[in-house]
């Protein structure tokens, strides 16, 4: 009899896995189910977004920022905007502002649905996510009646945003909040204190705070692991100094601070703080106004270079952005959030067994399209 | 800004001409020279009146074809909540500039990523490959001077039509 040959093997996944949450490949070094070495490759998603930029003019940049992180637009060409905005020092009209904060919000909270489903989906819990899927369907369709897209609605512009919001918006807005404010008790009961789902997840991928602060790693994922940095309360842009809610940290109710249930339990939190938002923004939003009056006729910012930053779902998403004074922009650099998270994901899975890394990346909740561009 | 007059001075008491100065008043940058960057770059992350813990951002840029390139960094502290852009010019001959990615660990993805799209080698980076890019591109897409192939891998790349025709 010979001996059993117990070498390292090493086992791809990806980059066309249901797990992987994209086009994602993990070249993993395996001893048995004991993973030591995970290495990310990324690009399979990569549409040249930066030097797309070099040849668009500033408005037109928009689309291409909803299609790098698909699941939340919104945010993602309101920090674009944004930076314009403030290169070029543009006033914004106050109902313009609310109706931005209301979308960015809703966004949030459609982005934490989907990633919680589908996070309940690796860990093989199926129902959850149709439950969560329903009430995203709902924010989707109230988008819908906003702007006539369920998904990339170009809707945040420099100066303004494309439509007003139609006759009877508040009124639908109300009553869903109301009754998805019900159902996410629902949730944590038929997911978050499953027995099942806990022992999958607590105290499983620990992000201790002083590596997720090294490797840049931010949002949920930061907070999930005790640190209390939200760019909405610390950094506040647009008008979020205006309302009152607060940030949810990772305390360690099931296993350790900074696990996989814990960056779980924050985004659950979050849509609880996101509603709280939106009901102040609804209530205290100026019921006139018109959307398209600080539209600039040109955009052309000054000389100069900007780095702006706003908290997406997923972390701080900045935009480095230069000018030279002409229509189109110099460079448009985008700092996504979920880039510097994946980064991370070797230091944090080794050790680790093989389903468990699969956990870890559902935890983290990366979006492709926003890691390649 | 004043975070950046302050760390100018603390860098110029410790590095004696590694700051270059600029004539504007209220700029929000630092330029600095490449050399010690490193030395720089592990001082301001303990020192512990700076104490920039997170590096957010890096990007490359080309100034012109006259200009060369430059590399920019955001810096962020999550203790002392504030924040810097320091500003390193590279020759576009042979770009090259010391890594940081073992000062900060978040760095090494921002600099692959910088050397996928300008061809800047970072000096020390244990592991420097293209990161968006498949590995047997050529050229490095977003300096000013790149041409488009016409043709990857046998493959004839479309071309870009103008309008809507």
């Amino acid at each position: 009899m010979g001996l059993i040959h117990a070498d390292e093997m090493i086992l791809n996944i990806g980059p066309q896995h249901p797990s992987t949450h994209g086009v994602l490949r993990l070249k993993v070094k395996t001893d048995g189910e004991i993973i030591s070495e995970i290495t990310p490759i990324i690009g399979y998603l990569h549409r040249c977004f930066e030097k797309h930029c070099e040849n668009l003019s500033y408005e037109q940049v928009v689309p291409f920022t909803d299609r790098c992180d698909y699941i939340a637009a919104m945010n993602n060409s309101l920090g674009y905007v944004l930076a314009v905005e403030k290169m070029m020092d543009i006033k914004i009209p106050e109902r313009v502002e609310y109706i931005r904060v209301i979308m960015a919000e809703y966004n949030r909270i459609a982005s934490h649905l989907l990633a919680l489903g589908t996070f309940g989906l690796d860990v093989g819990a199926y129902t959850p996510f149709l439950y969560m899927f329903r009430d995203r369907e709902r924010i989707l369709d109230l988008f819908e009646i906003t702007c006539g897209a369920r998904l990339l609605y170009n809707y945040m512009w420099v100066g303004g945003v494309s439509h007003d919001l139609p006759v009877g918006f508040v009124e639908a807005s109300y009553k869903f909040l109301d009754e998805f404010e019900t159902n996410i008790n629902e949730y944590h009961n038929i997911l978050s204190y499953n027995k099942i789902f806990i022992e999958r997840s607590a105290d499983i991928g620990i992000i201790p705070k002083d590596i997720a602060i090294d490797y840049g790693v931010t949002g949920p994922n930061l907070r999930g692991s005790g640190v209390k940095w939200d760019l909405r309360k610390d950094e506040p842009y647009s008008i979020y100094d205006r309302f009152k809610f607060n940030v949810p940290v990772g305390k360690g109710l099931m296993g350790s601070v900074g696990d996989c249930w814990d960056r779980y339990w924050v985004r659950a939190e979050e849509m609880k703080e996101s509603i709280k938002i939106i009901r102040q923004a609804l209530d205290k939003m100026p019921r006139k106004g018109d959307v398209h009056e600080a539209l600039p006729k040109k955009v052309r910012p000054p000389k100069g270079s900007i780095y702006f930053r706003t908290e997406s779902p997923r972390g701080d998403l900045g935009y480095y952005i230069m000018s030279d004074g002409k229509p189109t922009p110099l460079r448009v650099k985008m700092r996504s959030p979920a880039f510097t998270a994946l980064s991370a994901l070797s230091e944090i899975s080794t050790g680790w067994m093989l389903s468990d890394v699969l956990v870890i990346l559902g935890s983290l909740d990366i979006v492709l399209g926003e890691i390649d561009r | 800004m004043i975070i950046n007059q302050k760390v100018s001075d603390i860098l110029k008491a410790k590095f004696p001409g590694v700051v270059i100065p600029s004539e504007e008043q209220h700029n929000d940058y630092i330029q600095i020279y490449p050399e010690k960057w490193n030395e720089i770059a592990k001082f301001i992350k303990t020192e512990s009146e700076l104490k920039f813990d997170s590096c957010q951002c890096i990007t490359g840029v080309d100034l012109g074809i006259e200009e060369g390139l430059e590399v920019r960094y955001n810096f962020h502290s999550m203790k002392l909540k504030h924040k810097i852009e320091i500003r390193i010019a590279v020759e576009r001959k042979k770009p090259s500039i010391p890594s940081v990615e073992q000062v900060w660990r978040g760095a090494d993805w921002l600099e692959r990523e910088v050397y996928d799209m300008y061809g800047i080698r970072f000096k020390g980076h244990r592991d420097l490959r293209r990161m968006l890019l498949p590995d047997d591109w050529k050229g490095w897409p977003l300096r000013k001077d790149y041409k488009t192939p016409k043709i990857y891998n046998g493959m004839k790349v479309p071309k870009v039509r103008k309008g809507w025709d």
